[in-house]
């Protein structure tokens, strides 16, 4: 039996749901299954709901709902087996370690101890969930990291990662969407675009969908770029088979 | 064709804001959409619009001048100084503005922001189901940045004939400047500070810091310091989130606020008091006040209710002109600008109706 979660006002107007406080597969499932719940269900009065790595947060019309009425009506729905609303997918996405790109593998090597090769192979290798979007549209938080690549955030950030940056930081990697200064280190790139708000599906990825990186080299991100520009989705994905 | 507005001056911070970018939150985008709602939606409820697309002018101020048709406009939020073809008018009003005539507004003595509504809203383009401008996305708006001189905004569609009796100032109490402090619902992360510090966080003034944008507003105060830590997985971020980071001081976010964060949050300005926090300037003190969920939730209703009755505090133009008007108005520094030679009891609120 799962312990039950807390129920933490956010505000007049929003209400947390948490499961916990790690980054951990079995707490983010919760959150994804209380989501889908919630938007099967359609209560009057709920706007929108934000999963994140472990909690949901339900954003309500206080006109309509109250933070008291909200927690007993969520007490007592059964969402434990609920499905998500669209099946899980996998997504191959590209990934080009070669120079311009990734123009910190130097660094993380030397932090980490670790050969070039040895850290854009862990990075390649892993398999990740998408856990949440945040920061700006698009952005795309990813659990799965191995550990070994765990390096913390730099203190100082460093000038503006390009969009496609492939990440990571505080043992978390990330795709971004757009350019922004940053404290995680950049050591690849993606020619994908994660969201592009002139293509009919906007954004790739669902929250709790699949990752993984498939290298390619610079003149092949050239190419892809291209073809991104031109409203492709340069992503390769298939259904994940959930019986 | 219809009417329209042309910028001729805007300065920095000037953008198109309706009801906000919403649905897309899980996504990352930020909702966007006006600092001061409760100005915001003054000024469209004058014009009978809901949350139509309207000017944020910030204290940077804005000129525009009417094209096409003449347009019903409304304004409100904050103390600023507008004048219509150089002749000052109230703080919040609503206008048939003719072609020709231009309608200007800078900042006074108080205040951040003010809107300019239109009747029917700006038409300009919709991004995800929003006109709102949000510049760190490049989204909504104008090619999602903010107003400059030669943008060109198309008013939706209006009947409105009956000139005469339609100009008239907001009589709107709702929108006066209150000392009282903001009061907070505390959560989610208020147990990550100790009850000695959360009582430092409600006794204490606060200032805020030149540190100031959409996205959030930095505080400077005593320390408020965490009892367990400051990194916390990412969770969800509402507006008026009091998040203290690494520095101890309180940051709080705003519209254009990231739909996630990773600081604890030790509670939420209440929505009837966020537009009131967003027009401080930097400088300016304030305090904070703890309150229940239910308390807030009335506040919200009520400041609702006063916003809905719009229509029902609009004075016209002409009889606005009375003594005690003017003792007023008098009573307004920042109304005295010693650059402009109009600016004479006589010719104050002297609309060309």
């Amino acid at each position: 039996m799962l312990p039950k979660p807390r129920y933490l006002p956010a505000g007049e107007s929003a209400l947390v749901v948490e499961f916990g406080d790690t980054i951990d597969p079995k707490i983010h499932d919760q959150v994804l299954a209380l989501d889908a719940a919630l938007q099967q269900a359609k209560w009057g009065g709920v706007t929108e709901t934000v999963p994140t790595y472990r909690s949901l947060m339900i954003h309500f019309d206080p006109r309509r709902l109250t933070t008291e009425a909200l927690a007993d009506a969520l007490a007592g729905l059964d969402y434990a087996s609920a499905l998500p609303r669209t099946r899980r997918q996998l997504w191959r996405i590209p990934a080009c370690y070669d120079p311009p790109h990734g123009e910190d593998i130097a660094e993380v090597a030397a932090l980490l101890g670790l050969p070039h090769e040895r850290v854009t192979g862990l990075h390649l290798g892993a398999r990740y969930r998408v856990y949440m979007y945040g920061f700006a549209p698009g952005f795309t938080f990813l659990g799965g990291l191995p550990n070994e690549l765990t390096i913390p955030r730099r203190a100082v950030p460093r000038p503006p990662a390009p969009p496609g940056s492939l990440l990571i930081a505080g043992g978390q990697a990330l795709i971004a969407s757009c350019a922004m200064p940053t404290g995680w280190y950049g050591i690849g790139r993606t020619p994908v675009k994660m969201f592009d708000p002139r293509r009919e599906q906007g954004f790739l990825a669902g929250i709790g969908d699949e990752l993984c990186l498939e290298r390619i080299d610079s003149a092949a991100f050239d190419a892809m770029s291209a073809a991104a520009e031109a409203g492709e989705f340069c992503a390769r994905h298939e259904y994940l088979d959930e019986t | 064709m219809g009417g329209c507005l042309r910028v001729l001056r805007a300065g920095p911070g000037a953008t198109i804001q309706d009801g906000g970018r919403h649905g897309y939150l899980r996504y990352g985008v930020t909702p966007a959409g006006p600092m001061d709602w409760v100005a915001f939606r003054t000024a469209n409820s004058a014009l009978g619009n809901d949350r139509a697309a309207a000017i944020e002018v910030s204290v940077g101020g804005l000129e525009v001048i009417c094209e096409g048709t003449p347009l019903a406009v409304a304004f409100a939020g904050g103390a600023f100084l507008w004048r219509r073809d150089g002749v000052l008018l109230p703080q919040a009003a609503r206008l048939l503005l003719e072609p020709g005539k231009t309608l200007a507004a800078r900042a006074g003595d108080s205040g951040a922001f003010a809107y300019l509504a239109v009747e029917g809203g700006f038409e300009t383009p919709v991004t995800m189901g929003s006109r709102a401008t949000h510049t760190r996305s490049a989204m909504g708006g104008i090619e999602g940045r903010m107003l400059r001189a030669g943008d060109v905004l198309p008013a939706g569609p209006t009947e409105r004939l009956d000139g005469a009796s339609f100009e008239a100032m907001i009589d709107a109490p709702w929108l006066a400047r209150e000392p009282d402090p903001f009061r907070v619902v505390l959560g989610p992360q208020d147990n990550y500070f100790t009850v000695e510090t959360l009582s430092a966080f409600f006794e204490g003034q606060f200032t805020l810091t030149p540190v100031v944008d959409r996205m959030a507003y930095r505080f400077d105060g005593p320390d408020i310091a965490h009892a367990r830590g400051y990194d916390i997985v990412s969770d969800g971020v509402a507006l008026g989130a009091i998040q203290i980071a690494g520095d101890k001081k309180p940051l709080i976010l705003m519209a254009d606020r990231q739909p996630t964060g990773g600081y604890p949050k030790l509670g939420h300005v209440v929505r009837a008091d966020i537009g009131r926090l967003a027009q401080m300037r930097p400088g300016e003190t304030c305090g904070f006040r703890a309150v229940s969920v239910a308390e807030a939730r009335a506040a919200l209703l009520a400041r609702e209710d006063e916003i809905a009755a719009t229509l029902q505090c609009l004075r016209p133009l002409r009889r606005a002109l009375t003594s005690e008007r003017l003792f007023e108005a008098n009573l307004i520094d920042g109304v005295v600008d010693p650059l402009d030679s109009e600016q004479t009891g006589g010719e104050f609120y002297e609309g060309k109706i």
